[in-house]
């Protein structure tokens, strides 16, 4: 569908005529302090099978526009002005009876979170067979088992006398995707539709959405976070920044000469249009040379080429039970060795379930290994005693990945930074005020944050706490399990950057636990690919990314959206 | 799932015991002699009360006693009361007229709860759901003894709607007024819960994907909210159980039914431990099998909760 030589048609639509025009929609929400315009000037134009992605940070408007073509504003929010013309009708304020006829049938959707979005209650095959029933369809076993293999769901037949908790993440979204698709829909909305998967079902999933909806000649307005993923599966491109339309135009055309500042920016933080680590070091008088060797990189710390943590034959079984008393062994991690030099940063990747977290957890000391050692500053962490431990902490310290879930909503952000201190009996109180001010100044925020609580806080202004809190103990080792992987690009960026400068300011050594390999060619030295428990490949970011070596890798590679893209130097 | 049951209905055994026990050591520990208590200002020779007190086994240490009790408990023999009336029979005469009131309570409270719930987080902010909310915290503030006697002044005196007592005469229709003061506390919970919980699965994700499929509304509430709704306010009413019957000593004080409630009233005045741990285990067990039948229906409404481990 990247070209836009589609030309199937249903009966009664003229190529030339949009089958979707939405033409200066502005949406507003009720709230407590009164009207919020969330969509001010939104316009876009789909042509019948064709794809169009709008493209944007969360609250940018996307989903509030996209969610509007189909009828389903939440109830607090309404359409203000503008005019949505499906086909030439405008349903911008048709009846709940017209917007019931037209879902489904003409109208289809797809929508973000494969997890929240199936009733966990029914059985798939009664969700779809709802959906097909509710639009008149047939609706026998036999044509649910042939919506939900046409999504390429596997053993259809079985698989819909299953519930969703027996499904992974990516057999939900494809039930998802059977659901929207089910009734042969002109136009299906697809709200973000694999951001919630590892890359490599991600591929797998928006090519199969990408060939069926070619086959049955389906526009599709795909809603999207990711430049680099919108770019490569979209005709067009709308970039949306504040409720506003401020640039729209052919894909590839759009990245590589973006027009609007906040577009250049959007393309300069992506990170999987990146190429490069973050060069922040060079701002501070250290030449990229430097940095990119990996042993020099560490401008404080003395003993460049020590390693700070050793992992040796590292393994974690966990004891299953299945039932009648008997338990199954599950190998999680499965004698993984590396080591981390300090100063440096390395990551850890793999996909969900590839032993990535439990590596982390057990270097954190939270979770004891089966077998293997860690050692740290060449003493074993396994024979620490209690006191021993406490210290240990002081010195390596997590940062996770939910920054809505990590802070203690009843602890302002004084508390939460001051709390390691107080805990580890530092200094007075007048001393640790001190230390939470500069710490504060360290991540970039102002010092009137410290009265406020997490939920006054944007996502990236909490993950800065999460971060000034793990500075608090004057840390060696930083683990960052997932640490920029709830945010937006251009607050991940930021906070990749700031995580850069700490380090070479301070010295800090880095494991990086991400899925998102376009996150690790940006801040890592080094690169451990996992899969299923094992470590199966090792090296330097530049090697790995340039040269992989496993076909595992490879694929990981080749995954990331927009991968394939080809952008020009000055972009990259 | 039948594991699962077999080894619910095993678990009965030590909770049995345990409340058995507690039960009739609280009655033993109680002060003052039954037997002296039941002659009042005349008593009768030492020997009569030496008789009796033999005859109901009150000269024994109370693990002799308690022993006696189960062993009579598993032959079946309940032995009498101090009136030397069969326990058991006694038992079969007011269980049910306590379980019917409690099933119409539960029925005012489960169905008429979950129903004015469901409207009123359905229509949340308005009119009939500020009203319902308003009145249920009224409902949950006063206490059951205020409202039981105020209803029945209002309605079986001043209205002359229904009889205000119940009497011997127990029927379905005479059990209505006590019912509705019984069921009256829970019926405020069960609706505020089902509201509440309504409200929150409106905004569930599924609940917008099922409205993108095309369905209908009253589709969508139907499949998609009320069951899901369903799962906390059934445990809410598992638990509410206990509550009912405990509240049965006061409605039935009040409506003078012969029910369980009073029965069980007038033995603990009599210090009667056979028949007040006689009807506790009783108590005892319609609690531990009403939960589990939560259980189970706890286990149908949601596919993911499964008892196998």
């Amino acid at each position: 569908m990247t070209t836009s030589d589609v030309t199937i048609q249903e009966a009664g639509t003229t190529a030339d005529r949009p089958l979707l025009e939405i033409r200066d929609l502005a949406i507003s929400f009720k709230t407590g302090s009164g009207e919020v315009q969330a969509v001010r000037n939104a316009h876009l134009t789909i042509m019948p099978g064709e794809t169009v992605a709008i493209v944007g940070e969360s609250g940018s408007g996307k989903s509030t526009t996209a969610l509007a073509a189909i009828g389903l504003l939440p109830g607090n929010g309404r359409i203000a002005g503008g005019q949505i013309l499906l086909d030439g009708e405008d349903i911008s304020h048709a009846s709940e009876k017209r917007m019931i006829e037209l879902r489904g049938n003409t109208i289809g959707m797809v929508p973000q979170d494969p997890m929240s979005n199936l009733n966990p209650v029914w059985k798939i095959g009664d969700q779809v067979k709802e959906t097909l029933k509710a639009n008149g369809r047939p609706s026998g076993p036999d044509d649910v088992a042939k919506v939900l293999a046409q999504a390429g769901l596997p053993d259809a037949a079985r698989r819909a006398k299953q519930y969703p908790h027996e499904f992974s993440g990516g057999m939900r979204q494809r039930a998802l995707i059977a659901i929207g698709l089910s009734c042969q829909p002109r136009l299906l909305i697809a709200d973000e539709p694999t951001s919630a998967l590892d890359v490599t079902v991600q591929r797998q999933i928006l090519d199969h959405l990408e060939k069926m909806t070619s086959e049955l000649g389906t526009s599709v307005l795909l809603i999207t976070h990711d430049l680099g993923l919108a770019a490569e599966r979209a005709d067009k491109v709308v970039v949306m920044y504040r409720g506003n339309v401020v640039e729209a135009g052919p894909s590839l055309e759009l990245l590589q000469n973006p027009q609007h500042p906040y577009t250049q920016r959007l393309v300069a933080s992506a990170p999987s249009l990146a190429s490069r680590r973050i060069q922040v070091a060079k701002e501070l008088g250290v030449t990229t040379n430097e940095l990119l060797a990996p042993a020099e990189a560490a401008v404080v710390a003395p003993a460049q080429t020590e390693d700070v943590l050793q992992i040796q034959n590292l393994s974690k079984v966990f004891k299953l039970r299945s039932g009648f008393g008997k338990s199954t062994d599950f190998t999680a991690v499965d004698d993984v060795s590396f080591n981390v030099k300090r100063g440096t940063t390395t990551a850890i990747v793999g996909e969900s379930g590839s032993g990535k977290s439990t590596v982390a957890q057990m270097v954190l000391n939270l979770l004891e290994p089966t077998s293997g050692k860690i050692v740290f500053d060449g003493v074993d962490t396994s024979a620490l005693n209690t006191k021993e431990i406490f210290a240990f902490r002081r010195r390596v310290q997590p940062i996770f990945q939910d920054p809505y879930g990590s802070l203690d909503p009843m602890y302002n952000i004084y508390r939460t930074i001051e709390e390691p201190l107080r805990v580890h009996k530092i200094g007075d109180k007048a001393s640790r005020e001190k230390k939470v001010r500069e710490l504060l100044d360290q991540v970039s925020l102002p010092q009137s944050t410290m009265q406020r609580y997490p939920n006054e806080l944007s996502g990236g202004q909490r993950q800065r706490v999460a971060i000034a809190r793990a500075l608090a103990l004057d840390p060696e080792v930083i683990i960052c399990d997932e640490a920029v992987s709830a945010l937006d690009v251009l607050v991940q960026a930021q906070v990749l950057n700031l995580l850069a400068e700490l380090q070479s300011r301070l010295g800090l050594t880095y494991l990086f636990i991400t899925h998102d390999l376009a996150v690790v060619r940006q801040i890592a030295d080094h690169v451990c690919v996992m899969e299923k428990g094992k470590l199966v490949e090792t090296g330097s970011t530049d090697d790995v990314f340039d040269a992989p070596q496993r076909d595992y890798t490879k694929a990981l590679l080749n995954a990331i959206p927009g991968a394939r893209l080809m952008l020009p130097p000055e972009v990259a | 799932m039948i594991q699962f049951i077999l080894r619910r209905l095993l678990q009965v055994i030590p909770v049995f015991l345990g409340t058995t026990l507690l039960v009739y050591f609280m009655v033993f520990a109680l002060p003052g002699d039954p037997i002296r208590a039941l002659f009042g200002d005349r008593p009768p020779s030492e020997a009569v009360i030496a008789q009796l007190r033999q005859q109901y086994n009150l000269d024994q240490p109370f693990w002799v006693q308690y022993g006696l009790f189960l062993k009579n408990l598993f032959t079946f023999n309940l032995g009498v009361d101090f009136t030397g009336q069969p326990i058991a029979a006694t038992l079969a005469r007011v269980f049910p007229v306590t379980a019917m009131l409690a099933i119409e309570a539960l029925i005012i409270q489960g169905v008429f709860g979950i129903a004015f719930g469901l409207v009123a987080g359905l229509r949340k902010g308005g009119i009939f759901d500020s009203t319902v909310l308003v009145l249920s915290l009224v409902v949950i503030a006063i206490p059951t003894f205020v409202l039981g006697f105020a209803l029945q002044l209002l309605i079986g005196v001043q209205l002359g709607w229904a009889k205000p007592t119940v009497g011997s005469n127990v029927t379905w229709g005479s059990l209505i007024l006590p019912a509705v003061v019984l069921g009256m506390v829970s019926f405020a919970y069960v609706l505020r819960l089902t509201r509440a919980s309504v409200i929150e699965n409106m905004n569930a994700d599924y609940v917008r994907t099922a409205t993108a499929k095309g369905l209908a509304r009253r589709q969508v509430v139907t499949t998609h909210v009320l069951r899901n709704s369903l799962i906390p306010v059934i445990t809410y009413l598992g638990a509410s159980l206990g509550g009912l019957m405990g509240g049965a000593i006061v409605t039935e004080a009040i409506f003078n039914v012969p029910g369980v409630g009073q029965k069980l009233y007038q033995a603990i005045l009599r210090s009667e431990g056979p028949t007040v741990v006689a009807i506790v285990s009783v108590l005892v067990l319609v609690f531990v099998l009403a939960n589990l039948l939560v259980d189970l229906l706890y286990a149908w409404l949601d596919p993911r909760i499964r008892y196998e481990n």
